[in-house]
Order: structure tokens, then C-alpha cells, then sequence
């Protein structure tokens, strides 16, 4: 338990009757992937953006690297270290790519009161910044608008940012959304790789890439974890497979 | 298409050479329409800053312009009685020097600007646009009662400010020194743009949840562009008010707040050169139009009409062929 990265205990989160989120408690481990599947509506992006900021739990706990966050901004969870990627893009569509990973690498640098000196000349952000876009493969769009990128190379890029800001843990809302069989297959090369930097909760939709990757996976059904275990144990499970699978037990 | 930094120049040049050619042909009300364009222009750079960039559509940024006028107005008024202006036990003596003017005049529209920020900034959308004007409006009444220095009627200031080493009476000096203003405020403006807080600031208008997830703050970025916006735009009421030697509540008008925005759009928001494209081709309306006829706005609305539906990027966009993404 003491070397969980990211950690919630008994999130509690009710919209009038309806339990969105019902006594979650997951933790990640240093190097590992950790799946949350579920299907539609089973709560993954309520319980999302009360581990990353954005919406307060009712009751219960996020700690990350031990620390207690559950009350810290959003902006203050990524400062220490969470980094967190969206289902659908958000990013800087008028800006180039460069300009998108350069935020990430200010961000990171904690200093965006400066008022006169380049950013783009400033080595310390652009450094970061390309190393990024290296990792990810889009170093040679850099000087690409964002809008004029594909949708697969957004999904990049969304990675790319996250990584600028050399995180403890990453947080990814389906990263494989919307991409073809060729896109998913270097998405999930990627993300392979990245357990490594840091471990990796992901909230994804995409089995095979889920199976291929994941070391737990948790699944959450009305806003509970109703299994939890390494991919095999997901597979044979018949709790799992009746509620989410689809399949006759 | 022309490139963007050429329509630029050309806008920076034609502003010198009118006035140039005013004197040669002793045309001295040529050089105080041109010395108006120029003071609206700094005005609306400050705007560009917080709408252009931040995104904020600020209905209020009258109040800045207003509060930079009545800086100097109030300033200026105890110098020329030879009396004191005492604030909670504090005498302050009046003055005739451009640059303290200028000074209390940024200073005290960055507070303003700070303080309305910092409640304004809580809304968005049209809720921020409607607190602005409200704002507006309280600044506007304020100055209407305000009969310690005019209430309605205004003051009058008899003999304009002056600048060390210039004589700032004769038109053409006076409009050099506001010219120069402009180039600083658009340099500042332009270095503002591609430094760390224009890129995050940027970003903060497409998408604040992003800027979030980096660590940064949305709304403080936005306070600060918005205290930087209303400090230039109070730098411009004071010279505005000194190119009239005439300071009214007309200052804190809506519509003077509206005017901002207008001639922003007809330059092409967000763009360095935007606000004075803008600015020149407004007075020129107002003064050839409403020359012509009284009903002169019928005309500036059918303009900016077009320029919404058809040229997003304003002028600068039609020339340069790059249309403006935003607004």
C-alpha cells in the first residue's frame, strides 16, 4: 500500500439518487498499467475528474506519492506531479504543435509571469518540449497548426503534453479513442513504453489494447469496483463477464 | 497576399506622413484627427491585450479610458486653481507634467482594473460581458455626480499639460509624443505576445481546462492581462483628455466602451496592428461620414456587419489573406 503512486480511498460521490461513484478505492503502482474498463455510464469519468481536480467527492480520499490532494486544484495536482490526457482533445487548436508542448513544459517550470523574453527561444522550454514531441513521434510537425493535424496525431500530442510535465503518474481518458486499428497499435507501443517513466491509469475503451497492456485491471459498474485483478483473473471471471462482457455466465 | 509585417509598416508610416504633410500644407485640424486616431489606437491595444489575446469582452474598458481623463483633469484642475486635493488626510498637490500624469493614470486604472478583474473574472461568457458594462455604467453615473469637478458639465483644463523639453501646444509635438506612446505600448504589446505569459495566456482563452491540467492558472493569467489591458487603456483616457484639455463623464461611456470593440473588429482582433488600422479608419469614418450626414453610424454599422460576416480577420485579415481564427 505504501508504494502506491496514486491512491483513492472510498470515493463517495452522489448525483441526487443516482451513485455515480460508490466506495472506489484503487491504487497504482510504480511501473505498472492499471485498466479501468466499465461500460457506458458506469461512472469512469466522474471518478476521473475527482482523482485529477475538478470535481469534489463527497467523501472519501485521493493521495498522490502519499500526500493527501483530495482538497488540492487541479492546476496544484498537476504541479505534483499528475498528468492527465482527455478523451477528446484539448488542445491549442491555433497554436502549432510546438506552441501545445511548450505550454506543458511552462507549466512544469511553474514560471509563466515572464513578460519579455521569447518562449519559443527559451531553451529550457523548448528542450523539454521536443523531447517530447520526439517520444511521440511528431517532432517533424512541430511547426504544424494543431487543427491541421489528424485525429491520431492529436492523440499524440495529448500524450506529448502530459509528458512535458515529467510526471509521477498519468491519468488517460481513452487514449485510443477514434483511432484506427494501425493508430491503436502504436498508442498502445507508446503507452508500453511510458510505464516505465511512470505508471499509468487508464480508463480505456479498446479490449485489445486494454488486454494487451494492462497489469490490473479494475471494472467499475454503477460506480462500483465489482472486480479487480491481473488481466487473466478479469478474463475468467464470471462476475465480470455477466456484467460487462456481455456474455452468459 | 501582402504579408502582414507590410501592412504594418505601411500603417506606421501613413500615421507619420499625414501629420508631416498637414504641416507643410498648414492643415493643424488634420494633425489633431490624425493625434485622435492615435490616442483611440493605444486605447484599443490595451483592449486587444485582454479581448485579443484572453478572450476577455470587456464592455467596461471605458471605465480605464474615463479613469486616465479624470486623472489628469483632476490633476491638472488643482494646479491651474493653485489648490491642493486632499484625500483622507493626505494633500496631494495638482500638476501640469505629462509623465506623473501618466503615471497616477496607469496606476490607479491598474487597480481599478485589478479590483473589477477579480470580481468580473468569476463569470464568463455574457455574464462577464454584463458585469463589465455594469461596472461601466457605476464609474459613469459616479462622474455625473461628481460636482466637486464638473459632475455632468465636465472640466476644462485651459492650457494643455506639459513634456519636458517640448512644447506640447504646438500640434505636431504634442502628436509625436502620442505617436511615440503607441510604438512603445505595441512594442511591449508584441514582446507581451510571444513571452511565456502571451503563450499561456493564449492558450488560456482556446482551452482553460488544458492550461489547467499543466499546472497553471486560468483566471489569475487572465487578471493579469486584464490589470496590463486596463493600465494602457488608462495611459490613453489621459492623453485623450489632454488632446481635448476637456474631461466629461462621456469618458465612461458604453459606448465609447463599444466603440473599443468596434474599432478592434474593423482592424482584426487579436492582431498587433489591429487596433490602429482600426482606430484610423474609424476616425476617418467619423469624420468624412458624419460630415456628410448626421446618421453617419447607419454606415459604420453596414462596415462592421461586413467585416463579421465576410472578413473574420478584419482589414488586416483581407490584406494579409489569413483569417482571423478567433473572436
Amino acid at each position: 500500500m505504501s508504494d502506491a503512486i496514486l491512491q483513492t480511498r472510498n470515493l463517495k460521490k452522489r448525483f441526487g439518487a443516482l451513485a455515480a461513484t460508490d466506495d472506489v478505492s484503487i491504487d497504482l503502482r510504480a511501473g505498472e498499467i492499471h485498466a479501468i474498463i466499465g461500460p457506458n455510464g458506469a461512472g469512469k469519468s466522474t471518478l476521473i475528474a475527482q482523482i485529477c481536480g475538478g470535481l469534489a467527492p463527497d467523501s472519501g480520499t485521493v493521495h498522490l506519492m502519499g500526500r493527501d490532494v483530495t482538497q488540492d486544484s487541479t492546476a496544484d495536482r498537476a504541479r505534483a506531479g499528475l498528468a492527465r490526457t482527455f478523451q477528446i482533445s484539448a488542445l491549442a487548436m491555433e497554436d502549432t504543435v510546438l506552441e501545445n508542448v511548450v505550454l506543458g513544459a511552462l507549466g512544469a517550470s511553474g514560471r509563466p509571469w515572464q513578460f519579455w523574453t521569447r518562449a519559443l527561444s527559451d531553451r529550457s522550454l523548448t528542450a523539454i518540449a521536443e523531447a517530447a514531441l520526439e517520444r511521440v513521434g511528431l517532432i517533424d510537425q512541430r511547426h504544424m497548426r494543431c487543427a491541421a493535424l489528424s485525429h491520431g496525431q492529436r492523440r499524440q500530442l495529448e500524450v506529448a503534453v502530459a509528458l512535458t510535465l515529467s510526471p509521477k503518474a498519468f491519468v488517460m481518458d481513452e487514449p485510443m479513442a477514434g483511432l484506427g486499428a494501425e493508430g491503436s497499435h502504436q498508442m498502445t507501443a507508446l503507452l508500453d513504453q511510458l510505464r516505465a517513466e511512470a505508471p499509468i491509469l487508464l480508463v480505456e475503451h479498446d479490449m485489445d489494447a486494454v488486454f494487451a497492456l494492462a497489469d490490473r485491471i479494475s471494472v467499475l459498474v454503477y460506480g462500483k469496483v465489482i472486480a479487480s485483478g491481473s488481466v487473466d483473473e478479469i478474463r475468467s471471471s464470471s462476475t465480470v463477464r455477466v456484467a460487462y462482457l456481455g456474455e452468459e455466465a | 497576399m501582402i504579408p502582414e509585417r507590410l501592412v504594418n509598416w505601411v500603417a506606421l508610416l501613413g500615421l507619420l506622413a499625414v501629420p508631416l504633410w498637414a504641416v507643410v500644407v498648414d492643415e493643424p485640424f488634420t494633425i489633431t484627427l490624425v493625434t485622435r486616431a492615435v490616442i483611440l489606437a493605444i486605447a484599443a491595444v490595451g483592449l486587444n491585450i485582454a479581448l485579443g489575446i484572453g478572450g476577455l469582452v470587456s464592455l467596461g474598458h471605458a471605465v480605464f479610458f474615463g479613469i486616465g481623463g479624470y486623472a489628469m483633469g483632476i490633476l491638472a484642475y488643482h494646479a491651474q486653481t493653485f489648490t491642493s486635493l486632499n484625500l483622507i488626510g493626505l494633500v496631494i498637490p495638482g500638476t501640469k507634467s505629462m509623465p506623473v500624469i501618466w503615471l497616477v493614470a496607469i496606476v490607479i486604472s491598474a487597480l481599478a482594473a485589478w479590483i473589477i478583474g477579480l470580481l468580473s473574472l468569476r463569470t464568463s461568457g455574457v455574464y462577464f460581458i454584463m458585469i463589465t458594462l455594469a461596472f461601466g455604467q457605476m464609474f459613469f453615473y459616479f462622474a455625473i455626480s461628481w460636482s466637486a469637478y464638473g459632475g455632468e458639465d465636465g472640466l476644462s483644463i485651459y492650457v494643455r499639460n506639459g513634456f519636458p523639453g517640448l512644447n506640447t501646444l504646438v500640434p505636431i509635438q504634442f502628436f509625436g509624443l502620442c505617436l511615440v506612446l503607441l510604438c512603445v505600448v505595441l512594442f511591449l504589446n508584441a514582446r507581451l505576445q510571444n513571452a511565456p505569459f502571451g503563450l499561456a495566456l493564449n492558450a488560456a482563452r482556446q482551452v482553460p481546462t488544458r492550461v489547467e491540467t499543466v499546472g497553471l492558472n486560468p483566471v489569475r493569467l487572465k487578471l493579469v492581462a486584464f490589470v496590463i489591458s486596463g493600465a494602457i487603456t488608462g495611459l490613453a483616457g489621459a492623453l485623450f483628455a489632454d488632446l481635448n484639455r476637456f474631461v466629461s463623464p462621456t469618458m465612461f461611456s458604453w459606448q465609447l466602451s463599444g466603440e473599443l470593440i468596434v474599432l478592434i473588429i474593423i482592424g482584426g482582433v487579436g492582431r498587433l496592428y489591429g487596433p490602429v488600422i482600426g482606430a484610423c479608419l474609424f476616425v476617418a469614418l467619423e469624420h468624412w461620414l458624419g460630415g456628410l450626414t448626421e446618421f453617419w453610424h447607419v454606415y459604420l454599422g453596414l462596415i462592421l456587419l461586413a467585416i463579421v460576416l465576410f472578413a473574420r480577420g478584419g482589414i488586416i485579415g483581407l490584406l494579409t489573406g489569413k483569417e482571423g481564427a478567433h473572436v
